[in-house]
């Protein structure tokens, strides 16, 4: 809140003159402003909570400019400016508005290239235009040196201005970059504040790598000297913040932890609140280091949490003592287990149970500001309570809460009360507490008018189901599924599915279940659902016959999903002869009920739909030559799908070949898949959302059952290859491959970098040397050579332009995890480029282990346009390091070979891939490609002639990795099989998607 | 932490945008166009959270304009959804009854306000007090 004394203040000294302010007026002129706060104007003694008492979501425009009584803010009479934004804003077109930006963009660059030299006000002016036409979205090509002219101003607004261009076109001129820092260092050490909170927030606002090493000694000094006055404190520490997320060396946690935890005890609260923040971040990465932040957090929290509301003044807000801070400590508290040393645990208790008795007193004041400000502590807390889980008495109480805000009228607290409780669900005090609410979550999922509200009483319906109550959960599911949005049905059908196998202790009840899915839902019912419900079904003896008749009578409704049809017609072709004593299921009706769907089911489905007429020829010998027919009529036997060809061809000369023993042998049920964990649920647990590292911890806590069903459903299983096999032959036609992760998604992930030649570095795969990057102005090649595993990657330059290259700088790296995998290592470059001239630079890389990501190279230089602009190149490539760089072929006989393919035989081990060629299938081309692989292709190993294999071994620093290849082309189908095979399972798999660009 | 602050018109006009992580400048045009998209849809009987590529966007709706917060999945809602109201506290207060022009032509200041109240992506002052304080020293040296 803003006291009247600040108000009169305000008013008084800051606006004498209404007329300085010609913005003001030019507005006035030409159009109604219309107010944000609607009514929002009332007397400057009347109470700010009436004016925004009615504010959001409310238009009603002004009847009258009301800033006709009031004077205005003060204007700094940037009259060219405002008449600038007022001609734009007049402008009845786009090319209007074009043709009067380059009007002026005309006019500043003649007032910049001329003779008279501009003051700092007009240099301040023009560069403020610039700024506000590129904010328009207009490329700004000059002015870099006037805004830079204009931090070295003494004049507060025009380094202001200064900066902030500065900041916000961030591309900067490389020769201006040491200007810059320059100037930025001199702000610094001003005595003015201002001038060193200026400089401070430029920095905070780029971030970039020059920055972390230009003022790694400064701020860290600034931040924890005596002499720092409070905001340049503040700034200080979000300034390092933003630095140490650029670069983690910027700070040596030995020798300042202590001091930076202490400004938590600072009696500037804005200090405290921007600090938290730091150690927040900080607490993370050196935990040890910074472990004495929690005493001092607990009792900061402490002293708010007990305070009156009129105790912390300033910081109040809405009456709720400094809850913005309050949050940061809380959040804070996360990073560490709860604490053990006795008094901080009963302080800390204590601050707990003072929240949650807060939010049971009754409000003092009823605007919403205050409700959301101390529910945001509340949220919070109870965050902590559940990091914590070792108070049962809390966890409850913070239910019970929670469960109040079920059935507020505020959407938002419902939501939250929902997201939080999906974490109270999964903590076994507060478990029994949540399902007391089934009720009114279920209610929700009825009433709730914003998707996202219900997306959030699924999660935790879906968090909260137990053996008790999961008949009851799931049922409501399936209600609810049938009148569902779009949006969510897929990841309900996966949720439906998972609880129904997890909790079912009667397997009748999971077919049923996953039957009606697939019924009310059959669209969004994905093949790992109804694999796994055929899986169940093969594996247990006792559900087999009540499934099939389950199917059969599902088949007949008039209308009936694919999915039922492939259920279906996979159950009955195995346990069909269970249900075939009945006269309603006799071998004939099922027969004739699964053909009547066989013209309208995809090819895939119609395949399958043989494999189970075939085994009906077993099943049942009476309806062997009505199969036959079916067989033999031109639509299978000579339908264009070869697929579907091959199999009426094999299957018809199969039942008639051969005896009914033989038959009987082959058209055997299916053996038992081996019990292994179901693996929708082995993906549930594998699949994480991606989160930052340092973040894993806290977020594998907090993650929702929601997201990560998200990632479950973009991943398909690979482990259900062996059902999908039995069903089909052709790997082709199961869908999209599980496997196909896109190679570079954790690098641009992980690390935000993302480089520039991602195809071209790939097509570097396979060759030892080639363009890696090339455009109007730069080309870079390189030349690969490597021994075990060390390579030296050499990279040619060549500059295309007719004009020198200044400030050339090459910063090869590994970022994020790679660091660990790869070392990189770059020589100096000269800096400076002549025209047309080509140099080489050498990098020596060391493969310390396997890796999937590739290290990347930050190339940056000045260089002049045609137009003779200074022009600033800024980019990151990949290098063209890919993990079979380090293979060293091996040569071995056939036997040997299958020898060694066999022992690589689990399933882990083994990484496959079906795809169609992207061009002709050449032996040649395919000998070429493999070759630049790496690894020995072995001539006379595999029986076919037209097949590939390679075996070779990759050299790390900490092992050698056994790896063979094998690639299958198909050349009517224009298909490739690609199977890899490795002792580690990471590499098969890294390998295989890499190769399988290739072909 | 914040990775966005964005303030639209209706019409998807932008009135502020200010980056807190690196987008170039084609996704950042892309990420303003959906913003307004997702935003824009919603009513009152919609949470002021709306859940966003990785992120989510905590919003609150002005008259006619939308501030937007972009935040990561796991931070707290509420928290921000009140820093925007104390922003938007201070702006009225700094404008005097604040609208949209004044944002149009005051661009420049308004960074300034916002660098005062936010920085590196973190809350960096609350006290409406004090960022007046200041704000109010900085124009006396205009």
């Amino acid at each position: 809140m803003v006291n009247a004394l600040s108000r009169t203040v305000l008013a008084q000294s800051a606006f004498p003159q209404e007329t300085r302010n010609p913005a003001r007026n030019v507005k006035r002129a030409h159009s109604v402003p219309c107010s944000l706060f609607s009514l929002a104007f009332k007397p400057v003694s009347c109470a700010r909570n009436s004016s925004l008492n009615l504010l959001p979501r409310e238009i009603i425009a002004d009847q009258h400019d009301w800033r006709l009584t009031m004077p205005a803010v003060k204007g700094d009479g940037m009259r060219g400016l405002a008449v600038f934004i007022s001609d734009i804003r007049n402008c009845k077109s786009k090319e209007a508005e074009l043709k009067r930006i380059n009007k002026e963009l005309a006019n500043i660059r003649s007032k910049f290239k001329g003779d008279k030299t501009l003051d700092g006000y007009q240099k301040k002016k023009y560069v403020c235009k610039l700024l506000f036409i590129f904010l328009l979205g207009h490329d700004i090509d000059f002015g870099h040196m006037e805004a830079v002219n204009l931090l070295s101003s003494n004049k507060y607004t025009e380094k202001q201005i200064g900066y902030l261009f500065i900041s916000i076109l961030v591309n900067l001129n490389s020769d201006l970059i040491k200007l810059i820092i320059q100037s930025i260092k001199n702000d610094i050490q001003s005595r003015n504040p201002i001038h060193v909170n200026l400089a401070l927030q430029c920095i905070a606002n780029i971030g970039s790598r020059d920055m972390c090493e230009a003022f790694s000694q400064d701020l860290p000094k600034l931040l924890t000297s005596g002499d720092t006055v409070d905001s340049v404190k503040q700034s200080a520490a979000l300034c390092l913040l933003r630095l140490f997320r650029t670069s983690c060396d910027v700070i040596q946690p030995n020798e300042t932890a202590s001091r930076i935890v202490h400004l938590l005890n600072d009696s500037h609260l804005g200090v405290v609140t921007a600090a938290a923040s730091l150690i927040e971040a900080l607490s993370k990465k050196w935990p040890e280091e910074f472990k004495g932040c929690v005493s001092l957090a607990i009792s900061r929290l402490s002293r708010i949490v007990t305070s009156t509301y009129t105790d912390l003044q300033d910081y109040t807000y809405y009456f709720v003592p400094a809850p913005w801070l309050c949050v940061k400590l809380l959040r804070l508290l996360q990073n560490y287990p709860p604490p053990e040393e006795p008094a901080n645990k009963t302080r800390l208790l204590e601050c707990l149970e003072g929240i949650l008795n807060r939010a049971q007193d009754a409000p003092k004041s009823k605007k919403v500001q205050h409700a959301n400000a101390k529910n945001s502590v509340l949220f919070e807390a109870i965050s902590l309570i559940i990091h914590m889980d070792s108070e049962p008495n809390l966890l409850v109480r913070a239910c019970n809460q929670l469960g109040s805000f079920l059935s507020h009228r505020e959407t938002n607290l419902r939501y939250l009360a929902l997201e939080s409780m999906c974490l109270l669900a999964t903590s076994e005090f507060s478990h029994e507490a949540v399902k007391k609410h089934q009720e009114t979550i279920i209610a929700s999922l009825k009433t709730e008018r914003d998707v996202s509200v219900r997306q959030r009483a699924i999660d935790l319906l879906y968090a909260m189901c137990d053996r008790t109550n999961a008949e009851n959960i799931v049922a409501e599911m399936l209600t609810y599924l049938e009148t569902a949005d779009y949006s969510i049905r897929e990841e309900m059908v996966l949720k439906v599915a998972i609880l129904a196998e997890k909790y079912a202790t009667d397997y009748t009840w999971y077919v049923d279940v996953i039957l009606k899915l697939i019924r009310i839902a059959g669209d969004y019912v994905s093949e790992e659902v109804w694999y796994r419900v055929i899986q169940i079904v093969v594996n247990r003896e006792d559900v087999q016959g009540y499934a099939s008749k389950t199917v059969f009578e599902a088949l007949q409704r008039p209308a009936c999903h694919e999915n039922m049809v492939k259920v279906g017609g996979y159950i009955l072709g195995e346990f069909g002869n269970l249900i075939a004593g009945d006269q309603r299921s006799s071998p004939q009706i099922q027969f004739d009920l699964l053909h009547g769907k066989y013209h309208l089911c995809s090819v895939s489905t119609r395949c399958l739909l043989l494999s189970t007429y075939v085994k009906f020829c077993n099943l049942f010998p009476e309806i062997k030559q009505h199969i036959q027919n079916v067989f033999s009529s031109d639509h299978n036997l000579r339908n264009p799908d070869a697929e579907l060809q091959q199999r009426a061809v094999e299957y018809l000369q199969l039942s008639k070949v051969a005896s009914p023993d033989v038959l009987a042998t082959i058209l055997e049920e299916m053996p038992q898949f081996p019990e292994k964990e179901s693996s929708l649920l082995s993906k549930l647990k594998k699949a994480k959302p991606q989160v930052e590292e340092l973040e894993n911890q806290v977020a594998e806590k907090k993650s929702r059952p929601a997201a990560v069903m998200r990632d479950l459903s973009a991943t398909t299983t690979s482990k259900l290859v062996d059902l999908s096999d039995a069903v089909h032959t052709n790997g082709g036609g199961i869908g999209p491959g599980g496997d196909a992760f896109d190679i570079f998604a954790s690098n641009g992930g992980e690390t935000g970098i993302v480089g520039c030649n991602k195809a071209e570095a790939l097509r570097l795969m396979l060759k030892p040397n080639g363009i890696l990057y090339e455009d109007a102005i730069i080309q870079i090649g390189c030349k690969l050579q490597t021994k075990k595993n060390l390579a030296r990657l050499g990279m040619f330059y060549g500059n295309k332009t007719n004009s020198a290259f200044t400030h050339f700088l090459v910063n090869a790296e590994s970022p994020g995890e790679l660091a660990d995998q790869i070392v990189v290592q770059a020589k100096p470059v000269d800096p400076d480029v002549a025209a047309g001239a080509q140099f080489q630079q050498l990098i020596n890389l060391v493969c310390l282990q396997d890796f999937s990501n590739q290290p990347i190279a930050h190339i940056s230089f000045t260089y002049t346009s045609a137009s003779g602009v200074p022009l600033n190149f800024n980019k990151t490539i990949y290098l063209p390091i890919y993990i079979n760089k380090f293979f060293e072929p091996t040569d071995m006989a056939a036997e040997q070979f299958f020898s060694r393919w066999k022992t690589l035989s689990q399933p882990a081990q083994e990484s496959q891939k079906v795809f169609p060629a992207k061009g002709p299938i050449d032996h040649e081309s395919i000998k070429t490609k493999l070759l630049g692989l790496g690894a020995k292709v072995l001539e006379n190993v595999d029986p076919n002639p037209e097949n590939f294999v390679c075996a070779g071994i990759i050299h790390t620093q900490v092992l050698q990795i056994g790896t063979l290849v094998r690639l299958e082309p198909n050349r009517q189908a224009k298909m490739y099989r690609l199977t890899v095979r490795s002792n580690r399972e990471t590499t098969a798999q890294q390998l295989c998607s890499l190769l399988a660009e290739q072909f | 932490m914040i990775r966005f602050i964005l303030i639209q018109n209706r019409a998807g006009k932008t009135r502020l945008a200010k980056w807190y992580m690196h987008f170039d400048d084609d996704e950042k045009q892309k990420l303003i166009e959906e913003v307004h998209a997702v935003v824009t849809v919603r009513d009152a009987r919609h949470t002021n959270f709306v859940e966003f590529r990785n992120f989510k966007i905590v919003y609150r709706r002005y008259a006619g304009l939308y501030f937007c917060i972009c935040v990561d999945i796991m931070d707290n809602n509420l928290y921000y959804l009140e820093a925007i109201h104390n922003f938007v506290e201070v702006l009225n207060e700094y404008f005097h009854n604040v609208c949209e022009l004044d944002l149009v032509f005051n661009f420049y200041k308004v960074y300034t306000v916002v660098d005062e109240m936010f920085l590196a992506g973190e809350v960096r002052e609350t006290s409406q007090t004090k960022v007046l304080k200041q704000l109010m020293t900085l124009t006396s040296l205009e």
